[in-house]
């Protein structure tokens, strides 16, 4: 029962800290640019703006157009529910594994390009398959990287993946875990659309990705996609925080565990945020066209990944 | 590495907003306190060129610039009048734009807000009277502020757009 009440507070944390998560970046890019930048709560405030604002909807827009950011949005928490992300094991651990929570991800992906052709606008249906090309890219790579981990644990299951880096801590050092680690960032950049493969700062008709899918979009809808959007962000940092350094999560259910997991996940969170906003200051957005060489790199680093640890079993 | 020392030796490079001359923003419509109150700390700027010379454009960049920047106040430019709670109306509006900017404007969900920016979207300026241009924006959809100049500076757009939304005087310039 205590398990099921935790992966409630789990899920109810992840949700209320993903658009501090992106605010905070957003603040230390704008550090970086000698600017004042906005507050660190910025997002919730324009998610409380945007719950409260009109809908307008395009009139060639049908019901996948309505039901899409529910489905966005569902699916998102469900990944909430099955990712390790302050205790192990919990109950849910028997529901899902590794591929449920990557092809539940790509739901969500595939529900948001459907939604960007409904409307049937130019810029919709060209954002769709910019994120297909990229999602086909990246899909593979994130199952075959975290294979990786899973082939030293004996189980796809990412609580156990969890639990046996635990007990044996030189696996983190592994060649096998920091290829599957590098593996994992480039495709965390690339399917939560940050630099350089999509740039969240830039509202340039032309070289949007994410962005061209949504540009429909208005009031709580536009909100339900942004805060799913900001919660996916937040489980790629879990999944490459829990799973390449799981020390500090929760191994039994004391008040003080749990409070040291909360204490760790923030830490990873902040340091996997300033890890990201200095890699986007430094980097320029790709050429749409060698997005493919570099998701390909990160494909090769993730089957290396398998290679070595299937060798150093 | 050079990057981010050049980054450490800068420093802050945004500037105060200071209080500035009254006679540049004039209010011809004042918002309502509920859409004020909602659009107040978070605000989605559409920027529409009716036929502008892009003069004006050329100031609102500076706006998301390192020493104005506009998002220490919450306001930020999106892609699309569907996200927008402002739109930022520059030019006299010709007679190809009088019919893009009407459905830009009902595109926009409300509580909107527009700002007009220019001389040119108030009085039409040296296109007064050319057979290209339709009016000024007041005479196409209703306008809440007018900021004057030719162009104006850029912190007369932010003191323009902070008018509308009450939020003048701002506070240590982060208001």
């Amino acid at each position: 029962m205590t398990g099921f009440l935790l992966e409630a507070a789990q899920v109810l944390l992840a949700l209320a800290l993903a658009p501090g998560l992106v605010g905070l970046i957003r603040w230390m890019k704008a550090r970086l640019q000698n600017r004042r930048g906005a507050p660190v709560r910025q997002p919730y405030l324009e998610l409380r703006k945007l719950f409260r604002k009109e809908v307008v909807l395009s009139t060639n827009a049908s019901w996948i157009f309505r039901a899409a950011p529910f489905v966005v949005f569902a699916s998102t928490v469900a990944v909430g529910f099955l990712v390790p992300l302050l205790a192990v094991p919990l109950p849910f651990d028997e529901v899902g594994d590794l591929l449920v929570v990557v092809y539940l991800l790509l739901l969500g992906t595939f529900f948001l390009a459907l939604a960007g052709l409904d409307p049937g606008s130019a810029f919709g249906g060209m954002g769709s398959s910019r994120e297909m090309t990229v999602a086909a890219l990246a899909e593979p790579t994130l199952a075959v990287a975290i294979f990786a981990l899973a082939l030293g644990a004996g189980s796809t299951n990412l609580g156990q993946i969890v639990g046996r880096t635990m007990a044996d801590p030189l696996a983190a050092v592994s060649p096998g875990h920091l290829l599957a680690f590098a593996a994992l960032f480039i495709v965390m950049l690339a399917e939560t659309g940050r630099l350089p493969v999509d740039n969240p700062a830039t509202h340039l008709e032309l070289t949007m990705i994410h962005e061209a899918m949504v540009l429909e979009y208005s009031g709580r809808y536009l909100a339900l996609i942004e805060w799913a959007a900001a919660l996916k962000l937040l489980i790629f940092f879990a999944l490459l925080g829990n799973l390449f350094v799981p020390w500090g999560v929760a191994a039994t259910l004391t008040p003080t565990a749990l409070s040291l997991a909360v204490g760790a996940l923030l830490v990873k969170l902040v340091v996997l945020a300033a890890a990201v906003a200095i890699f986007e200051t430094r980097v320029a957005k790709l050429r749409l066209f060698r997005v493919p060489e570099l998701l390909s790199a990160s494909f090769v680093l993730a089957l290396l990944a398998v290679t070595s640890s299937f060798l150093l079993r | 590495m050079r990057l981010f020392a050049k980054i450490l030796k800068v420093g802050l490079v945004t500037e105060p907003l200071g209080p500035g001359d009254d006679a540049v923003v004039r209010v011809a419509r004042a918002v309502e306190a509920k859409a004020r109150k909602l659009l107040g700390r978070a605000v989605a700027i559409r920027e529409v060129d009716a036929g502008s010379c892009n003069g004006c454009e050329v100031e609102i960049t500076g706006l998301m610039s390192p020493v104005y920047d506009s998002e220490r106040f919450g306001i930020h430019f999106v892609a699309s009048p569907r996200h927008a709670d402002l739109l930022l109306v520059t030019g006299p509006v010709t007679r190809n734009m009088e019919i893009p900017l009407l459905k830009t404007y009902e595109a926009t969900p409300d509580p909107k807000v527009v700002v007009a920016v220019g001389d040119c979207a108030q009085t039409c300026g040296v296109f007064r009277g050319s057979y290209a241009v339709v009016g000024s924006v007041d005479a196409i959809i209703p306008v809440d502020v007018f900021v004057g100049g030719c162009p104006p500076e850029p912190a007369d757009i932010l003191r323009g757009i902070l008018t509308a939304l009450d939020r003048l005087p701002v506070r240590k310039g982060r208001a």
